[in-house]
């Protein structure tokens, strides 16, 4: 096979899968555009053809507060109840952002303490954290609910940024600890010398040279967050005013699971945030995999 | 007032203060119904502010001891706050899960080996085990299989980003996102109507019937395995595809040169090269397909046949409230994933981290 077939086949190969793996996410979208009865009678695919009729009415309901009202097919005007999405959007703002910060702050300490510091069970701790990658969270559901429980956690977002950063530390540690621990010795033993205490050392030097690493951090446990069910639903409960968006989605499934015209635009609102952070930042986040996976 | 009682009372009062502003502010973000970004807001300035606080203070403490002391606790200012929150939420959760597992339902009574027995011969458990196994033998050879195929493949197109950008594209999306989509595209409408999921309009427009594929057991496990390698073939690509352009290109070159065809030089040079790789890759995976709960619950419910350890498990502790029998899935789970844990310390200890 020569040079130019062997190409054509590669790509004609490469087309075929990703149209394969695009198609259910363009299914999505164009149908969150169409009008209910198009969506619920007719393929998304024949949006082009025959049905080319497009609206933002589901948006405008999913997004929308408790009543809505719009005018069907038959010119009838129907109240129906929105689904508020746009206060789980803030809500999984309000859980994301410090379930983010507050972890990698305290694993880039933990991580510069293990790097650059001697002291008694420095191996056997960072072993654990070793062993602790790995361990299901589905361990500390009971427990830590029983903990919120005495003390009034439950139900609130203090109680889930912990969760969120008890779960996360393992990995944020280890990460960290694999960039700063390959930072040269000599750009701290100046600032030693010097005389500056280790927090100053850590705030001022630490912390600005990690931030590739910090990056990709950040975008890995934001997705993990955002994209979070468990728990969410087991320490946020079901309230919708603390609820974030894949409860209200997976909510949704359950009470209007044929209602394909307001699910794609709800799962299309829950998509959009992950997306943009994804497509941006592509590159810290890849760089972040890498390192993520164990190596041996 | 002397120096010496001044530095005591400075020593006293500055950490009262912190753990003031700290009580403070846990007291005010659980209690607050005030306006939602207003305390987010709050929220974010005195969890991150918290946290530097707390670490600047407990140094400034530690800074005031004897500087002998001083250095030897020094370390523990900065590895401690970690520690402890991992022994609230990891370490110490583990033992007490496996206490409750000895109990019963409201955790009261001993039951000795109940809830293991129950988690070993329960008809709802031993159908999640076989579908775990499922989920762990197709989700991750499906994902790995995939994932190489796109790699290779990639490597040689001059598209190659393009295309690896959408097969990589689904991993910023939730498993609850996904469900959705997913489930759009199995959709069913009784024949005769105008199929709207794609998976039925190809069907039917190959004369076939349409089919509601969520209640066909035990097939329909397969349609939700699709969907976990949908989302993470395109992580085995990225890792798998970074691996190969370790490859040194001279090896290759010389298997070319020795006659070897181009799937002979993948399957005897490249794939014996990058191992380790898609061990490390299958691993992950394994783990994620061991501990898969968001698809199922949102797809299934666990009906029709579909249950899997952590839906069982979230059904055990939330639904009956049964903490005991919870407790000891939730044991199950761990002593599946002990083969990776061990593997992952093995290999820790080789790399010899601390010279």
């Amino acid at each position: 096979m020569n040079n130019r077939k062997a190409a054509i086949a590669i790509n004609t190969a490469l087309l075929i899968l990703v149209v394969i793996w695009f198609i259910p996410i363009l299914g999505l979208f164009i149908s969150s555009f169409r009008p209910r009865d198009y969506v619920l009678t007719t393929g998304w695919w024949t949006a082009f053809t025959k049905n080319r009729i497009f609206t933002l009415d589901n948006y405008r309901q999913v997004l929308g507060g408790t009543k809505y009202t719009f005018v069907d097919a038959l010119g009838n005007t129907v109240r129906s109840s929105g689904d508020n999405l746009s206060q789980a959007f803030i809500n999984s703002f309000t859980v994301t952002i410090p379930s983010v910060i507050i972890p990698i702050l305290i694993a880039a300490a933990a991580a510069y303490g293990f790097a650059w510091m001697v002291f008694p069970g420095r191996k056997f701790f960072f072993t654990s954290v070793v062993a602790l990658l790995v361990v299901p969270l589905q361990i500390a559901l009971i427990p830590i609910l029983r903990d919120y429980q005495k003390i009034g956690l439950t139900g609130s977002y203090l109680g889930i940024w912990l969760a969120h950063t008890g779960f996360g530390l393992p990995l944020s540690i280890y990460l960290l600890y694999n960039y700063i621990s390959t930072i040269p010795r000599s750009i701290f033993e100046s600032a030693y010398l010097d005389g500056a205490r280790q927090i100053v050392v850590f705030a001022r030097l630490v912390l600005p040279l990690s931030i590739p690493a910090i990056a990709s951090l950040a975008i890995f446990q934001f997705l993990w967050v955002w994209n979070d069910l468990l728990v969410a639903l087991v320490f946020l409960g079901g309230t919708a005013d603390v609820a974030v968006l894949t409860q209200r989605l997976a909510t949704m499934i359950g009470s209007r699971g044929q209602d394909w015209h307001l699910l794609t635009a709800g799962a299309f609102v829950s998509m959009v945030v992950p997306l943009a952070v994804f497509f941006s930042l592509q590159r810290y986040f890849v760089e972040g995999l890498m390192a993520g996976s164990v190596k041996g | 007032m002397n120096t010496k009682a001044k530095t005591i009372a400075l020593s006293i009062l500055f950490p009262l203060a912190t753990l003031a502003i700290l009580a403070t502010g846990f007291v005010f973000l659980r209690d607050t119904k005030g306006p939602q970004v207003l305390t987010a807001v709050i929220a974010i300035i005195w969890g991150v502010g918290g946290a530097a606080l707390l670490f600047y203070t407990v140094d400034w403490l530690v800074n005031r001891l004897r500087p002998e002391i001083a250095r030897k606790l020094q370390p523990f200012v900065f590895v401690g706050p970690a520690l402890l929150i991992l022994l609230w939420y990891l370490v110490l959760p583990t033992i007490r899960s496996l206490y409750l597992s000895f109990f019963d339902a409201s955790s009261k009574n001993f039951v000795g080996l109940a809830n293991y027995v129950f988690a070993f011969t329960d008809g709802k458990m031993l159908e999640s085990f076989r579908n775990n196994l499922m989920w762990i033998i197709l989700g991750t050879g499906g994902s790995v299989g995939f994932g190489l195929l796109i790699a290779l493949l990639a490597e040689r197109s001059r598209a190659e980003s393009v295309f690896k950008s959408i097969i990589f594209m689904p991993m910023a999306i939730s498993f609850v996102g996904a469900g959705i989509i997913w489930r759009f595209v199995y959709a069913y409408k009784p024949a005769g109507e105008d199929q709207i999921g794609v998976l039925n309009a190809l069907v039917t427009f190959f004369g076939g019937e349409p089919q509601a594929w969520f209640t066909i057991a035990p097939w329909n496990n397969i349609f939700l395995i699709i969907i976990l390698i949908w989302l993470q073939s395109g992580y085995a690509m990225v890792i798998i595809s970074s691996a190969l352009k370790g490859v040194p290109a001279e090896i290759i070159e010389a298997g070319r040169i020795d006659g070897a065809g181009e799937l002979r030089v993948i399957r005897s040079i490249i794939i014996p090269y990058i191992y380790s790789t898609l061990v490390t890759v299958s691993t992950t995976i394994v783990i994620i397909s061991l501990k898969i709960f968001d698809i199922v619950f949102t797809m299934t419910n666990g009906n029709y046949g579909t249950e899997v350890i952590a839906s069982v498990q979230y059904k055990q502790m939330f639904r009956f409230y049964h903490y005991g029998r919870g407790s000891a899935i939730a044991i199950v789970l761990v002593l599946a994933v002990t083969p990776v844990m061990w593997y992952n310390l093995r290999q820790f200890a080789k790399q010899e981290v601390f010279k």
